[in-house]
């Protein structure tokens, strides 16, 4: 266990002690909205990616601003209630605190109108919260009839979207402008398909299909991640999802969808590699992770786990991929799937194309 | 119940000696029907637990210090997350208050000699300690990596000791069962003749809600993980889809407990609230009536409403609707206490001592922790923050910036009953300073990265969270800290602490009408009638810096 010590020295006087941050924050969080800045260049430089308010995320789709503003309305609500609650607390432990010729004087030990009127009040507030939020939720969660259809399948640590066409990518790519209508299905647990940017979180259950839609507003790159707890490389399950203008989509899939002609095969295969989630597991910077590092296996003896040694060739590698718990490599467990049936004899030849390539 | 107290145990009912002379050695101890003995292994043990889980969180806030692997690989990551939320749920939240303090001051403030059941109460105990052993022992057959949730499929499928965990944790369910089973019968059947239900001491009420639940919720939780079993041992398909199974059942039947479940923990912290807060404003309670009903209103709606967990699981918009509906409704009896505390302290004499310095840090942090339950519960907002870090803070600050800091507040103010020492007052506060600052330092933050989209249960993250996390590493370190000097200002006090009075701080409740401690008996006859916040007859004694009671004639 080596602890980073001076992660803590280096960090402490920097940031904690700086008050200009404080209360750069402090403005932010009172802010209701508007762009944040706060560390620009300065001494807490990671803050300043972000691009929405001091509380939310920037806002990408059509049903963030909704959400956002009965985010605030709560916000301020909760705000005026909390300061009121605390700021009576103060004043009666100041004015009623015990010292010296002061006494506990005797008061009302219950008053009727006093406590139908602090029940009431908040329960009017909480039905208009309920209502707003439900509203909200609606127009969130039922899908328009129209919109263009994509397949989100979620499986131990990858999420990988299947386009109309058939196009398999790692990465979310969108029109700007349009609904778009997400199947959700898992191949193993339940993960849960979360894009801060749009508001839209949805649970990706195994034997059920669920749906989920939105419309991105932006062009841009936003993060996705899995929301629900899948397992050891679960913070690692992260995707892009990236925001074409209208006009260029349909060129870009078509484009996108053809790369298996068009690239050198090596090329072809690294983008194999990506965009189907190898990289969650396997490196290819010689470091261990969930699956062996991939790079100089070609022509490599690995040690397997029943002790066999084995030549790693063609053959090898087409082997683990399509059949991967036939030769697990010694000191890993067996838990990568199959890609049988899921990848064309063009992808895999490819991708052997890719591993080859790897020094 | 009678048997045992009718059996001359040690001395003459009357002024006998104190519960801890009563005997001696290991065994009078472990093998003990004395509620306030049962009370004090439940502290020893329950105490132990929560330093246990705390270490480990400082573990998990270490590793969390930097983006990516700090000094632990993302399995043993995965492990402590787990193995802090199970200790702290199952084997510390739950039994803290009704265990330790109820335990003890239950019987004490119903003017009787024990509970009905006193061997259930130690088989309750056995229990504990056995489904304890279990749960620690599991962390060397292959730690648990499921989260303390257990969710299917994932937890019948990974290769952890899930089995052995989750029947440890419905052994520990017996012990609950067992304790509220008794505490329900005891207020039932031993009040003293002239003490009808709305004579008694707000603690009891809210021990006596809990208890319900305890009962009514806790079999579920025995039977679900009895069956999670069933399908990993045995293979029947019942939450698995593999195997024709639905996971979303699983989560149904996990909350329908886990949801009451949070109830049994901030029920009894809000009894102790309510006592303190009257005791040191010397004031009565404001609201009685409402607060008692509150209490049971809590524990009604806290069982309508476990789908509020669920919004994003699948569950139909109707559900999400009527969970939604259901989960402010809540909302309103917790809201009603609040104030009723702070009506109380209007022209009180608010008396700052460490007890009351936690129960206003209570009022504090489970003000925020409740307020932003306002978030989580309505439809729109919660699909975003829904297992993200905000969802993390929420339950800290309602869980330790609720159930612990009243928990903490009830041990300062029973302590001198409980031990005959009076603790360091000055250390006390010192203890509440540091837990207040630090605990916000911890937690805030995590509101912030929550509602801007870190995901909960993440090993690594991205770069933009670093200085939040730092933040809450640091507030931890401090916050462990804080509790470190708690532990350490009540045990020095059982050696150098000045000798405590029978009723230090004035209290008018029954338990301060005997010895401290108390006898092993509690009470030479049953005592005569006194309302719980009246505090009109008692004064300040300077000679044993306690206060006594005048007879009626001189007030």
């Amino acid at each position: 266990m080596s602890l980073p010590s001076t992660i803590i020295s280096d960090w402490l006087p920097g940031t904690l002690l700086d008050t200009d941050l404080w209360m750069s924050m402090c403005r932010q969080a009172a802010g209701l909205v508007g762009t944040i800045d706060i560390g620009q260049g300065g001494l807490w430089p990671t803050l300043a990616q972000f691009d929405g308010s001091f509380w939310m995320p920037v806002r990408a789709s059509t049903a963030a601003g909704g959400v956002d503003d009965l985010f605030y309305f709560i916000f301020w609500l909760s705000f005026v209630f909390f300061f009121g609650i605390v700021g009576v607390m103060v004043l009666f432990v100041f004015r009623y605190r015990e010292r010296p010729g002061h006494q506990a004087e005797e008061t009302a030990t219950h008053s009727t109108a006093l406590e139908v009127t602090w029940s009431v009040v908040p329960l009017v507030l909480v039905i208009i919260i309920f209502w707003w939020g439900f509203q909200g939720f609606m127009e969130m969660s039922v899908p328009p009839s129209e919109g263009r259809e994509i397949l989100v399948t979620a499986e131990k640590w990858k999420f990988t979207f299947t386009y109309p066409n058939g196009y398999v990518d790692g990465d979310l790519h969108v029109p700007q402008g349009e609904n778009i209508l997400l199947t959700l299905n898992s191949l193993d647990v339940i993960h849960s398909f979360y894009v801060p940017a749009f508001r839209l979180k949805r649970d990706v259950v195994p034997g059920r299909y669920h749906k989920a839609w939105f419309n991105a507003t932006e062009v841009g790159e936003y993060q996705a991640y899995c929301a629900e707890y899948c397992g050891t490389a679960h913070s690692d399950m992260l995707a892009r999802v990236i925001v074409h203008p209208a006009g260029e989509y349909d060129a870009w899939l078509r484009e996108a969808s053809d790369f298996i002609s068009t690239l050198p095969p090596a090329e072809a295969g690294a983008k194999v590699f990506s965009i189907r989630g190898c990289p969650a597991c396997h490196s290819v910077k010689s470091e261990s992770n969930v699956g062996p590092a991939l790079d100089g296996l070609f022509g490599r003896t690995e040690h397997l786990e029943d002790g066999v040694d084995i030549l790693a060739d063609e053959n090898y590698l087409r082997e683990s991929i399509l059949e991967p718990m036939a030769k697990v490599v010694g000191g890993y467990e067996p838990v990568m799937p199959t890609f049988q049936g899921r990848l064309s004899e063009d992808e895999v030849t490819v991708l052997i194309a890719y591993l080859k390539s790897l020094e | 119940m009678t048997e045992l107290a009718q059996k001359p145990t040690i001395a003459h009912d009357d002024a006998g000696p104190n519960y801890l002379k009563a005997g001696s050695g290991a065994l009078s101890w472990l093998f003990t029907l004395d509620h306030k003995r049962i009370g004090i292994m439940y502290m020893i043990g329950v105490s132990a637990s929560f330093f246990l889980g705390g270490i480990i969180a400082l573990l998990v806030r270490t590793e969390l210090l930097t983006p990516g692997k700090t000094f632990v690989e993302a399995d043993t990551y995965n492990q402590l997350f787990t193995l802090h939320g199970v200790i702290m749920v199952f084997l510390f939240i739950i039994p803290s208050i009704p265990a330790i303090l109820g335990n003890f001051v239950l019987p004490l403030m119903l003017g009787a000699k024990d509970v009905a059941f006193p061997r259930m109460n130690l088989a309750s105990f056995w229990f504990w300690l056995f489904g304890g052993v279990l749960a620690l022992a599991s962390m060397h057959m292959g730690a648990v990596d499921t989260g303390w949730t257990f969710y299917t499929p994932y937890s019948t499928t990974t290769n952890t000791s899930v089995t052995v965990t989750t029947l440890a944790a419905f052994i520990l369910g017996f012990s609950s069962i067992f304790t509220g089973l008794n505490f329900i019968v005891t207020i039932h059947k031993l009040r003293p003749k002239w003490m009808g239900w709305f004579d008694m001491p707000l603690f009891l009420w809210s021990i006596y809600a809990t208890a319900v639940i305890q009962i009514l919720a806790t079999p579920v939780l025995g039977i679900t993980l009895m069956l999670l079993i069933a399908e990993r041992t045995l293979g029947v398909g019942i939450f698995d889809p593999a195997m024709g199974g639905d996971p979303v059942l699983y989560q149904h039947f996990f909350w329908f407990y886990s949801h009451p479940a949070v109830y049994i923990m901030i029920l009894p912290a809000m009894g102790i609230i309510s006592e303190l807060i009257s005791v040191h404003s010397r004031k009565t309670i404001f609201g009685y009536t409402l607060i008692a009903y509150s209490s049971i209103a809590i524990a009604m709606f806290g069982f309508l409403v476990w789908g509020h967990h669920m919004f994003t699981s699948g569950q139909s918009g109707l559900m999400n609707m009527i969970f939604s509906a259901l989960t402010f409704t809540v909302s309103i009896p917790s809201a009603i206490k609040v104030f009723n505390w702070l009506a109380t302290m209007y022209k009180g004499e608010i008396r700052l001592n460490t007890p009351m310095l936690f129960a206003l840090g209570f009022i504090f942090l489970f003000g925020i922790g409740g307020l932003t339950g306002l978030f989580l519960g309505a439809l729109a907002t919660d699909i975003h923050l829904h297992d993200t870090y905000f969802v993390v803070s929420h339950f800290h600050y309602v869980m330790e910036g609720g159930t612990v800091m009243a928990f903490v507040a009830g041990m300062f103010h029973w302590w001198p009953k409980m031990t005959g020492r009076m603790y360091s007052e000055t250390w006390g506060r010192i203890s509440a300073l540091i837990i207040v600052v630090s605990f916000n330092l911890t937690f805030f933050p995590q509101f912030v990265m929550g509602s801007q989209g870190m995901p909960r249960r993440y090993y690594n993250y991205l770069e933009q969270f670093t200085g939040y996390h730092q933040m809450s590493t640091v507030g931890a370190y401090l916050l462990g800290l804080g509790f470190l000097i708690v532990a350490v200002t009540l045990v020095a006090s059982l050696f150098t602490g000045k000798r405590a009075p029978a009723n230090p701080w004035g209290g008018a409740t029954l338990e301060w009408a005997c010895a401290s401690p108390p006898p092993h008996h509690n009470f030479a006859k049953t005592p005569d009638y006194r309302a719980p916040y009246d505090f009109s007859a008692l004064r300040h004694d300077a000679e044993d810096g306690g206060y006594r009671s005048v007879p009626s004639e001189e007030v």
